[in-house]
């Protein structure tokens, strides 16, 4: 195999060859590019991933729908509610399932909590790698309090496990709606603080505007998706191009950048952030107008009725029994299906045999896609712009090898 | 949702490649049908190049093993027209020993890696592709893993044998 592990040397060049991870700290993930270098300058640079492939495609063949959530969960796990609520419309779509308006909402709400975070993250990290640490700490606290939130719906904090098919496994209860208020009214000042450190900073601004442009052939040429190819001006986002999850209810803006450079996609994320706290007070209006208490779809077939019926419930315990032990078919069919994830659109492809599990499923996965393009755009570049590039195409490694 | 609907689509290319475009269906609205490996890239590239088609994002590659069919190995296309928000899935099977298939990195650079991960996991050859080898997996594999026969687990293995439960 003639894979090369270290760059290329010519003999009448004085190169260095520097191993760039897989576990350096800068890389925020494990993944190594081997960078040849001239001097400070990268000359040309191989990327190599697969550090933490967990084969994810092939475990899902073997597992049924339901059972495929956690697995999503571990794509990219700075938002995975959004790639829990992906799979869970994949599944609702192939089995014609239509879920309540009150659980589109809810799921709203979820997904663009996900997206805060996800963005939060993406964005203070960029200025720990420029240089200001103080913005990360600032914004880190309201991740914490986006996490209550998962914490209070579901339970769980990181790796999320969120909805069922068909909706919620429970409802919302007072303090998860009062700490998503909570939330609200806290997240815009810290946020508005937050730009006041960065917009104008001269250090920031100079660090970041004009690196690593991208002009927007190029980037749809390497099929980018998300705010990197909004921050190129293309104004390509799967909420409104393929509104799911009701998405066509809601009145929110598409922020689109003009050179596709740090500094532009730094922005994009920054707006999108406000879009999505003004998603979620909508969110909030329209769940309030919604009837109380629906937090399903009425698809006993696919959704696992509360112990206690089971227990005292005599189809409750059949359809427990159906669902647990795979025995209700399901169409011979194909679908795809995408969200817009934290990244870009993550999308599921997904083959049905009839059978309890995929015969063939694909994640679309956004990272994987967006970073192959960091190499050959690196050449060129200085070491530490490259850095800053690769935090500000918001590689999570988890997604990347799947 | 699209500007223009799949029956244009399907139309303009019936047009134009006739009796190479088998088997179209539209599961779930997506448009889908089949073609040969010769006609995969200029399908695509008509795709990409006309003038009202305009289908200019390659969304995805991926591929699928059918054992037992006379084609096992089969490639999968997602591509996205921007412009009139319309997609349509495109399939070509292979044989299953020594499957090769042109490479779309002549159309769009992002087809690179997603060859690269297709061959990693199905082992099918992109003729034509830039730098051919696994991505994902470990250089010294001899097996392409998503390919139906290749098992979960190691069938032998005998430390997770549960007596009771039949595993």
């Amino acid at each position: 195999m003639d894979h090369p592990i270290i760059a290329a040397r010519h003999e009448l060049t004085e190169t260095t060859t520097l191993n760039l991870g897989p576990t350096h700290p800068a890389t925020h993930g494990v993944f190594q590019n081997v960078l040849e270098m001239d001097g400070e300058r990268i000359v040309s640079g191989v990327s190599t991933l697969g550090y933490i492939h967990r084969a994810f495609e092939k475990i899902a063949e073997h597992r049924p729908f339901y059972q495929i959530t956690p697995l999503t969960d571990r794509l990219n796990y700075c938002s995975s509610p959004i790639n829990n609520m992906g799979w869970h419309m994949t599944v609702e779509k192939l089995l014609g399932i239509q879920t309540p308006k009150r659980v589109d909402y809810l799921r709203v709400i979820v997904m663009e909590l996900a997206r805060i975070s996800d963005h939060l993250i993406c964005n203070s990290i960029l200025g720990v790698d420029t240089g200001a640490y103080s913005g990360f700490l600032y914004l880190m606290e309201q991740r914490e309090h986006i996490y209550e939130i998962y914490e209070e719906v579901c339970g769980a904090r990181l790796t999320t496990n969120i909805g069922r098919i068909g909706g919620f496994e429970r409802d919302f209860n007072d303090t998860a709606f009062a700490k998503i208020k909570k939330f609200l009214k806290n997240f815009g000042p810290v946020l508005k603080e937050f730009e006041e450190l960065f917009n104008r900073n001269r250090i920031f601004i100079d660090r970041t505007a004009g690196v690593a442009a991208v002009d927007a052939e190029t980037a749809m040429n390497y099929s980018w998706t998300g705010p990197i190819l909004r921050a190129c001006g293309v104004d390509y986002d799967v909420r409104v191009n393929e509104p799911y999850s009701s998405y066509e209810d809601f009145d929110f803006d598409i922020p689109v950048g003009t050179n596709g450079d740090i500094y532009d996609r730094y922005l994009v994320r920054q707006e999108e952030m406000w879009q999505s706290i003004r998603i979620i007070e909508q969110a909030l209006e329209k769940v309030e107008k919604e009837p109380k208490g629906i937090f399903h779809a009425e698809v006993p077939e696919f959704y696992l009725p509360p112990k206690e019926e089971v227990y005292n419930n005599m189809e409750a315990l059949i359809y427990h029994f159906k669902i647990v032990m795979g025995e209700i078919d399901t169409p011979k069919t194909e679908v795809y299906h995408c969200v817009e994830g934290g990244n870009g659109e993550l999308g599921f492809y997904l083959v049905n045999d009839g059978g309890r599990s995929p015969y063939r499923l694909h994640f679309r996965r956004p990272s994987f896609i967006n970073y192959q393009m960091y190499a050959p755009m690196s050449a060129g570049m200085l070491l530490s712009d490259a850095i800053i590039n690769l935090s500000s195409l918001n590689v999570i490694a988890g997604e990347l090898d799947a | 949702m699209g500007k223009i609907s799949n029956q244009t689509v399907l139309d303009k290319l019936n047009q134009q490649f006739g009796d190479k475009i088998s088997l179209a269906a539209e599961p779930y609205g997506l448009l889908t049908f089949e073609t040969t490996k010769e006609d995969i890239i200029p399908i695509l590239s008509f795709l990409k190049q006309d003038e009202e088609l305009k289908f200019n994002f390659l969304t995805d590659i991926t591929g699928i093993h059918y054992p037992e069919t006379a084609l096992p190995i089969g490639v999968i296309y997602h591509v996205h027209s921007f412009v009139n928000n319309v997609r349509v899935r495109i399939k070509v099977f292979l044989e299953e020993i020594n499957p090769v298939i042109p490479t779309a990195t002549v159309l769009w650079e992002g087809a690179n890696w997603m060859e690269r991960e297709t061959y990693d996991f199905f082992g099918i050859t992109f003729e034509g592709h830039p730098g051919l080898y696994r991505i994902l997996n470990v250089d010294d594999m001899t097996v392409f893993p998503m390919r139906k026969e290749y098992p979960l687990e190691d069938p032998n293995r005998v430390d997770k044998k549960d007596f009771f439960f039949g595993r």
